[in-house]
């Protein structure tokens, strides 16, 4: 695992940097569904984030963490295309990609659900589901085929709250809302899904309901980035942890590296000599 | 109940309007009785036509939660497009010039649309100055036809047949008895495949009550049409008007229920950046919605020179408008965009009908009818304010 304490120097983002592949394609040689190297991301003389390192393993969740303005809101919107980084490498399943847009990375299988959701409160789960990607026959809308295929996917993600999949989602509670999101996400065979602070507006058993879903996504392979401000739900589900300070990546490691004090210590001082310590001896 | 109150709230909202629509039957009847007649009513039929089709065109628009106020003069210059072409001076055969009329109006939507979308500008504004502009084109297209003293009359026998030509009553019986026909297989194909596969969450008496009351429906429509309604001579079968409305209502209602367009529609008026995050091409289907609403417009204005058998420079293009979204309001249709449906412009276009047909049969003053269709419109958006918050209170 690679701890940066300080704000990564030119010579620290080279020695994590890929090595060029044979044929032009720039490839990167890990088991990580997705890592960024030396990502930087300029909005004309404020440098929102400097030269991130960051590893992203499948079936897993990482927590993004991080006071305000420490660039976690970037950092996700440069991995789904909303912002291209302005320099540096992301290498999705070790193949360097470019997602200039987020229907690129949607086509890599990057799902982002943001925090107002993006569902249409007008329109039933089903059609929410599928919105954007209907299933159809012969030109015309398969419901069937849809109001199925919905049943069967929140069914097998236990999300069995929700009383009918033809209930407009303007009907339907925060938590409930949340999870339809996550399995539209899912549904569209998404391999990493990035949730910006899904836990923010609920109550605590919509919270343990929702952290339930987190962890089943997981089990299902998907990789999971989960920012969150609520240090209780990061260490209830994450399995790894990367903290942000200033637009920097200050650390990334499995959970069993840090505790509630190191963790709040790094998100407000960007660093800790206890966990940066033992970080090193796990590695 | 609970399936009652399903039907009441529904999420067309249709409930509270049907009630509205028959207590106004009933009073005007009682009032009345020639109100019933089957000649009446058929004549209300008519009467309603361009504010149904209107109010169809302009759901369209406010599905989106954009508005269109420019459809009213923009279907006068389709109208006079047709009477003009179609004229014993130009004499355009009717299957270039009709078609050419639904360009057209197709195409001025399609500008406001293009303006509207292209530069992020308010509907309302750019298409109340569509409004005010189509006013003088129509002026300018009357009088570019010589010393006509400011109208047109139609000329041409296909045009003129659209609202006064009628089937005979065996084409009638034929046409209704078909549609119900295949509608009811529709219903009825659609109700047992759900039911097959387990989905369905409504009763099956659901399907057959509504097959049935399709039917009743048909029946009665037939009779009534084939009933004759002048006093001198033999007029009766039903107007060619009703299938156009009908069929314009059928093509509206698939595109917005069974198609990618129309579920695209719908959610972009629900949550237009949701719409974008899902891969929709925001701007091509918010104009797609224009060209629908121009189109429709284009038959209003055909049926309208039809009716009036002719165009004026004394159209009130800017009353239909209003009218027009009244109409669709009443059906239950939200001008925030995200809900509607196409029949509601056809149940909201029969109340105004009616209001103007009724109160005209029992004498009442034009300021007396005014203020009468306005309570109606105040009413039924209150109504359906209320219910709504009644549903989401349940939900």
């Amino acid at each position: 695992m690679t701890t940066t304490p300080e704000p990564p120097t030119s010579d620290v983002s080279e020695k994590t940097s890929a090595p060029l592949g044979g044929s032009g394609v720039r490839v990167v040689d890990t088991d990580q569904l997705l890592s960024l190297r030396s990502v930087t991301k300029d909005f004309g003389a404020v440098q929102a984030l400097k030269h991130v390192d960051l590893d992203i393993p499948a079936g897993q969740v990482t927590a993004l963490i991080g006071d305000n303005g420490a660039g976690k809101s970037v950092l996700i919107k440069t991995i789904s295309g909303i912002y291209p980084a302005s320099s540096g490498q992301i290498f999705w399943k070790g193949r360097e990609v470019h997602a200039h847009a987020p229907k690129d990375a949607t086509a890599l299988g990057i799902a982002t659900v943001y925090q107002d959701l993006a569902l249409c409160d007008n329109l039933d789960i089903v059609q929410n589901m599928f919105l954007g990607r209907e299933e159809t026959k012969l030109g015309q809308l398969d419901e069937i085929k849809m109001e199925l295929a919905t049943k069967e996917l929140l069914k097998d993600l236990a999300v069995s709250t929700v009383k009918s999949v033809r209930q407009l989602v303007s009907s339907l509670s925060g938590g409930q809302r949340q999870a339809i999101a996550v399995a539209r996400a899912v549904m569209r065979d998404s391999e990493l899904v990035i949730m910006d602070e899904p836990t923010a507006a609920l109550g605590v058993s919509q919270t343990a309901q929702v952290l339930q879903l987190v962890r089943r996504l997981a089990d299902r392979g998907i990789a999971v980035i989960l920012i969150s401000h609520n240090l209780n739900d990061v260490f209830s589900v994450a399995d790894r942890i990367a903290v942000m300070h200033l637009g920097t990546l200050v650390s990334q490691g499995p959970i069993a590296n840090y505790d509630t004090a190191s963790a709040v210590e790094m998100i407000t001082t960007g660093a800790s000599s206890r966990v940066t310590a033992s970080a090193r001896a796990a590695d | 109940m609970k399936q009652l109150r399903r039907l009441w709230q529904g999420d067309s909202g249709l409930g509270p309007i049907l009630i509205g629509l028959v207590a106004l039957v009933a009073y005007f009847q009682i009032r009345n009785s020639v109100f019933l007649s089957a000649g009446n009513i058929t004549n209300l039929f008519i009467q309603s036509t361009i504010f149904i089709l209107l109010g169809m065109a302009e759901i369209w628009v406010l599905l989106m939660g954009d508005i269109d106020l420019s459809i009213g003069f923009s279907a006068g210059i389709g109208g006079a497009i047709a009477v003009i072409l179609t004229s014993s001076q130009h004499h355009w055969p009717f299957w270039i010039a009709l078609p050419l009329a639904l360009i057209g109006c197709t195409l001025i939507s399609v500008i406001f649309g293009l303006i509207v979308i292209r530069l992020r500008l308010p509907s309302f504004i750019v298409t109340l100055a569509g409004q005010i502009g189509l006013a003088g084109v129509l002026l300018f297209l009357i009088d570019s036809q010589g010393n006509t003293g400011g109208s047109l009359p139609v000329q041409e026998k296909v045009l003129y047949d659209l609202v006064n030509g009628n089937f005979t009553p065996f084409a009638t019986w034929v046409l209704i008895l078909v549609s119900v026909g295949l509608l009811s297989v529709f219903i009825l194909r659609a109700d047992r495949r759900r039911r097959s596969v387990g989905l369905s969450d409504k009763p099956m008496w659901l399907a057959i009550v509504k097959v049935a009351s399709l039917i009743v429906a048909g029946v009665a429509l037939a009779l009534v049409f084939n009933t004759n309604r002048s006093t001198f001579t033999t007029l009766n079968g039903m107007p060619f008007a009703i299938p156009i409305d009908v069929g314009v209502l059928a093509a509206g209602t698939y595109i917005l229920t069974k198609t990618r367009a129309g579920r695209y529609i719908y959610a972009i008026g629900g949550n237009t950046e949701a719409a974008r995050r899902a891969g929709i091409n925001v701007n091509r289907y918010r104009l797609l919605a224009f060209a629908f609403a121009g189109f429709t417009t284009g038959v209003a204005g055909l049926l309208y020179v039809s009716r009036l058998n002719g165009i004026s420079t004394g159209i009130e293009g800017g009353t239909y408008v209003l009218y027009a979204v009244a109409a669709a309001v009443i059906g239950g249709t939200s001008l925030f965009g995200g809900r509607g449906k196409m029949i509601h412009a056809v149940i909201g276009g029969l109340v105004i009908a009616i209001i103007d047909n009724g109160m005209a049969l029992i004498n009442v003053s034009a300021s007396g009818l005014e203020m009468v269709t306005a309570l109606v419109l105040l009413a039924a958006v209150v109504v359906d304010a209320v219910a709504r918050r009644g549903s989401t209170a349940n939900g």
